[in-house]
């Protein structure tokens, strides 16, 4: 949990763990070790670009590890896989290094990465196992606290303070959120939201100044990767997410997953547009035309 | 049944398939379960059973998506999924077992398909 008390000056402290740092009001000093994973830098360019064009706008300062490696897109759950969860670990132990929290922005990187944390707490046979291979100057079992992006605009910025920010609001477009699975599940390692009846997506549709739109299918999976095994089944899962937005009166779905953004797009047979919340947030902000220079 | 088949996917998926009651609310939600021909919870009875084999020659093992739905709505806290990872793992572990080869990655591209869905078939259907 993070404490923010505000000081006689004016000034607010951040107390995080042992992590304590003051800002003046107005300008937020918050400095996250930032993973951006491997397709943000590929085929998802602007998830990341307008990712960094706003927090820099919300006072937010992403730092990025020179020596990060892909989160391989799925956790794998096999208690005998260690392989697999390195590089997650390698990310985890570089914010504890820095004494920064980690931040992610694709929902597969933070699925990936949360669970990786969750069960290196728990399960000691694993992070001895972990620990012997990486064989690091202090051995890592936990403690990074790992926030999505949009957790970030919730409960560091708020999305009160997002909304006084925002320049361009959404006024009176309907938005229909996609969480998909990665974001809300398992809940107990992901802990974002309830998986059930989510709310993050719809708060921050509401701060940028539009309408959320609710529909049966936006916390059910789009087909993932299977669209490399049966693009068929990925056809059918995307094309029953999208229709289920579009019954529902949706001009547009925001996501924060580059899979489930090529699922809805190119599997669906919809028509209906669908892009990262990164990019309705910097055009809230006024930031869109800058961040493509 | 293969005893030691049996031991490895319950030592590998950490899932106690004692605690199923069978109602199939893991089956009910599963978005794949069109696709299957044995369902998330005959996984759970059928590694039960030891019988394994079976399941390791099924197409449904490459067929869950790992959405974790089952995970998250079983009553019982079984987490199904656990187990088709392990049977798949025991599956494409063996010699040859591979599902998809990285030769077969350049005929499976198009000019929007992210690096994350490559990367993510590569870690379910490869070792």
């Amino acid at each position: 949990m993070i404490a923010v008390s505000a000081d006689a000056d004016g000034s607010e402290k951040i107390c995080r763990g042992n992590t304590a740092v003051s800002r003046q009001k107005g300008f937020a000093m918050e400095t996250f070790t930032y993973y951006p994973g491997c397709t943000l830098r590929t085929k998802a360019k602007e998830l990341d670009t307008y990712a960094r064009a706003s927090a820099q706008a919300l006072g937010i300062a992403l730092e990025e590890p020179a020596d990060w490696q892909c989160c391989g897109g799925a956790y794998t759950t096999a208690k005998d896989e260690i392989a697999t969860k390195l590089s997650a670990v390698r990310v985890l132990n570089s914010a504890k290094e820095a004494g920064q929290p980690l931040i992610t922005v694709c929902s597969a990187c933070h699925n990936v990465i949360k669970q990786t944390e969750y069960d290196i707490t728990r399960d000691e046979e694993m992070a001895s196992k972990v620990n012997n291979y990486l064989g690091l100057a202090e051995p890592y079992t936990g403690g990074t606290k790992v926030y999505h992006y949009l957790e970030m605009l919730r409960d560091v910025v708020g999305f009160d303070k997002l909304k006084e920010k925002v320049v361009n609001p959404f006024t009176g477009r309907k938005i229909a959120a996609y969480y998909g699975c990665l974001l809300l599940r398992p809940a107990k390692a992901l802990a974002m939201d309830d998986p059930e009846n989510p709310t993050i997506i719809e708060d921050f549709i509401r701060a940028i100044g539009g309408t959320p739109v609710i529909y049966a299918q936006r916390n059910e999976c789009c087909g993932g990767y299977i669209t490399m095994e049966d693009k068929a089944q990925a056809q059918k899962r995307s094309g029953s997410v999208m229709s289920s937005a579009e019954d529902m009166g949706a001009e547009m779905v925001i996501t924060a997953c580059p899979l489930c953004l090529y699922n809805l797009k190119k599997n669906s047979g919809s028509d209906l547009p669908v892009y990262y919340f990164t990019e309705l947030l910097a055009e809230a902000l006024g930031l869109k035309e800058a961040s493509n220079e | 049944m293969n005893k030691n088949l049996k031991e490895q996917v319950l030592r590998s998926s950490g899932v106690n398939v004692l605690k199923c009651m069978r109602c199939g609310k893991c089956s009910a939600t599963c978005p794949s379960y069109d696709e299957m021909e044995y369902h998330p919870h005959q996984f759970v009875y059928m590694v039960e059973k030891g019988d394994i084999e079976t399941l390791m020659k099924s197409e449904s093992i490459y067929k869950c998506l790992t959405c974790f739905a089952c995970v998250d709505r079983c009553p019982r806290g079984v987490e199904p999924a656990r187990v088709v990872e392990a049977v798949r793992l025991a599956a494409v572990r063996q010699q040859g077992g591979n599902r998809l080869e990285p030769s077969d990655i350049p005929a499976l591209l198009d000019e929007d398909l992210p690096q994350q869905a490559i990367v993510t078939a590569m870690r379910k259907y490869a070792k």
